[in-house]
């Protein structure tokens, strides 16, 4: 194969790996503060991207049409809002099942994705439909032989790196950061420390929620497109990339994300016949790891109480 | 003679319950406008509320508890008799032959979730696979119908039991990761394999036991015409009997007691040497054969399958009705089907909105009333026992 076509695949390897890293880093928040898994969390996301379509219809009736304002304005919104839905679904809906066996609270947030990604089947107009995202950064292209360098996918990629990199700062250099890994390590203890349980879990859900948000706007960048189900697929592999990486662990979420994002590239590359199969290839690939290794590749850091 | 009545005082509630529903039902697919329904929907709420509120429900269940097989056989004769009420209006009987089959699917679906507590999120696939089986098996060979069934649920464990290791060896949300990806996979590998019909499905034949054909309406003398649906309601009430009694029996037998105590604490239960893998694997076969069996059936009858039949939407109102119902509790599985079947069918509004309802439904359940409608009651070690 020749290297321009090989640099296209890395490209969009690398983006998918964004995504995928971003969702599973929510995932892994959820999981450290709460000890569970929020399955609503692939359909915030899809929420968050059609937010962003909205609020960019909404400022082109009002008239603002300059790109970079509008880039800035749809990811605030977008990204505030998911947050506040992500801190009312911890507040309203997880909390109150604390006590709760594991279980429901699987339920509940899988119900509630349903709920979510339904409501914009439903209410939004034509929301059925595969609705078309706005290109709103610049789509310069520069190319060298079979590769073709985008300006915006740079633009995001960077974008993402510099979200990432905000979230291991803000996890480890800041007050906030420090009382959520307390909370994580041992919830009993941070709260006798002076720790506000409740309002860490509603901050921790915000961030998490608000990373989703901005991946959504991410894939409807760099697609051209969403639909209502999509969420159900990034928050699928989302989750089995933390798992991957070990549940609670946020660089391994990371990697995890990246780790699949590459398989399915490979498996793509590797089985050019077989492209249609790509999805149950990778599903394929989540039930083998789960079977192989059932807390994921970098274990989780618990051992279980009797 | 004062036993006889003493038996008759305690069958009177359930007697009449069952009168009385049979009749209320009869009404609700009799009636065709969406106000009447509604009020008829209304009413019947309001009336179990209070059926509730001065202890009528406590009566009804015992009449259950202590004479099962006399209500259970009560229970048969008023599902015949909505059957001969509509003997000729083929929706109506469609509907009923459905929420037949999605209770003998659910049962399958109450053996892992509701006694060994194995989650599994990827009911409507095993569903499908029976389905599909059937198709195959009624083009390709001339394989006799009734075991075209047994062959659906036999495929539908082979499948599940490729999933066995990785739910093995894994616990709660892992393990539901491992079926929600298999319920994604599956529907995606129907859509995108050309031999199985790809995204249009495949036809499938319908069932034909000695020579007698399914598919074609019932004649008796010159103008009394049965809807062929009746058919598919008496295979599956058969099909249902036989699988209702297997699961109340293996829930009352030791099997049973082994399951819950896997499912309340697999530690504890290891400790007192319960053979955890294999009760697990035990259970998660057996109930994804009765899907299985459930799914051939439901392919036979509609003639027609497709993709979007077995979606992860599907597997999640198959969950919810286990929910609903009260999770453990096949009587409350029955109950759960019907509404949720009946409901969006005969009220047309809801249709469109039923994921988006069913959703919110399963929400409100679990955090104001996580036991369900009917919650399962305490394990019975002796008939008529009662605990003090």
């Amino acid at each position: 194969m020749d290297v321009g076509l090989f640099g296209q695949y890395v490209m969009n390897g690398l983006m998918l790996g964004m995504m995928y890293a971003l969702v599973a880093v929510g995932f892994t928040l959820f999981f450290g503060v709460l000890d569970i898994i929020n399955f609503s969390h692939g359909d915030v996301l899809t929420v968050g991207a059609f937010t962003g379509l909205a609020t960019y219809l909404g400022l082109s009736k009002i008239g603002i049409t300059w790109a970079p304002a509008q880039v800035v304005i749809v990811l605030l919104v977008a990204t505030t809002c998911m947050a506040a839905l992500g801190a009312v679904i911890a507040r309203y809906l997880v909390l109150p099942l604390k006590a709760a066996p594991a279980l429901n609270t699987l339920l509940l947030t899988l119900m509630l994705g349903t709920v979510l990604h339904e409501a914009i089947r439903l209410f939004y107009p034509l929301g059925a439909n595969p609705q078309r995202f706005p290109p709103l950064l610049p789509t310069t292209a520069y190319s060298f032989g079979n590769f073709t360098l985008r300006v915006d996918s740079v633009m995001l990629l960077l974008a993402g790196l510099a979200v990432i990199v905000g979230i291991h700062l803000v996890i480890n250099k800041t007050k906030l950061g420090l009382a959520i890994r307390a909370v994580a390590q041992d919830e009993e203890t941070a709260k006798t420390m002076g720790i506000n349980f409740t309002l860490i879990v509603l901050v921790t859900f915000a961030i998490g929620s608000g990373l989703a948000a901005f991946a959504g706007i991410l894939h409807g960048l760099y697609y051209s497109e969403i639909n209502f189900a999509m969420g159900l697929l990034l928050g699928v592999i989302g989750f089995s990339s933390a798992i991957v990486g070990g549940l609670g662990n946020i660089y391994g979420a990371i990697i995890g994300g990246f780790l699949f994002a590459a398989l399915q590239t490979i498996g793509v590359l590797a089985m050019p016949f077989a492209s249609a199969y790509k999805d149950v290839f990778a599903f394929g690939v989540i039930i083998l790891i789960m079977a192989w290794r059932p807390t994921g590749l970098i274990s989780e850091k618990i051992s279980e109480r009797v | 003679m004062s036993r006889a009545r003493a038996v008759f005082a305690v069958l009177l509630p359930g007697i009449g319950s069952a009168v009385a529903v049979t009749v209320y039902v009869i009404l609700l697919l009799a009636v065709e406008s969406q106000a009447a329904i509604a009020a008829l929907l209304v009413a019947g709420v309001i009336v179990v509320l209070a059926a509730a509120r001065f202890g009528g429900m406590a009566r009804i269940g015992r009449s259950f508890a202590e004479r099962e097989n006399a209500m259970n056989l009560v229970i048969v004769l008023a599902v015949l008799a909505v059957t001969g009420f509509f003997y000729e209006d083929h929706f109506v009987l469609l509907l009923m032959a459905t929420v037949i089959i999605y209770v003998i699917a659910c049962l399958g679906l109450n053996l892992q979730f509701g006694y060994a507590g194995t989650l599994n999120f990827a009911g409507a696939a095993f569903f499908g696979v029976g389905c599909y089986t059937a198709a195959v098996l009624t083009k390709h060979t001339a394989m006799p119908h009734l075991l075209i069934l047994v062959a659906g649920g036999v495929m539908a464990a082979v499948i599940g039991s490729l999933l066995i290791l990785p739910v093995l060896r894994t616990r709660s949300h892992y393990s539901a990761v491992v079926t929600i990806a298999f319920a994604l996979l599956f529907k995606i590998f129907l859509e995108v394999n050309d031999t199985l019909g790809g995204p249009q499905g495949l036809p499938v034949d319908g069932m034909n036991v000695l020579g007698w054909e399914f598919n074609d309406n019932i004649e008796i003398g010159e103008d009394f015409e049965v809807a062929f649906y009746v058919n598919y309601i008496v295979v599956g009430l058969i099909v249902l009997a036989l699988a209702f009694t297997f699961v109340r029996r293996l829930e009352r037998s030791w099997v049973g007691l082994n399951l819950d105590a896997l499912r309340l604490d697999e530690t504890a239960a290891a400790c007192f040497g319960l053979n955890i893998t294999r009760w697990k694997i035990t259970a998660f076969t057996l109930g994804n054969f009765l899907t299985g069996v459930a799914g051939a059936l439901y392919a036979m009858m509609l003639g027609f399958i497709a993709p979007t039949n077995f979606t992860f939407g599907d597997s999640l109102i198959l969950v919810s009705i286990i929910l609903l119902g009260g999770i453990g509790n096949p009587w409350g599985l029955v109950v759960a089907t019907t509404i949720l079947i009946i409901l969006p069918e005969k009220l047309q509004v809801i249709q469109e909105y039923r994921f988006l309802l069913f959703g919110a439904m399963v929400i409100l359940i679990l955090l104001f009333r996580p036991e369900g409608l009917l919650p399962r009651p305490l394990r019975t070690y002796l008939p008529g026992w009662q605990p003090k």
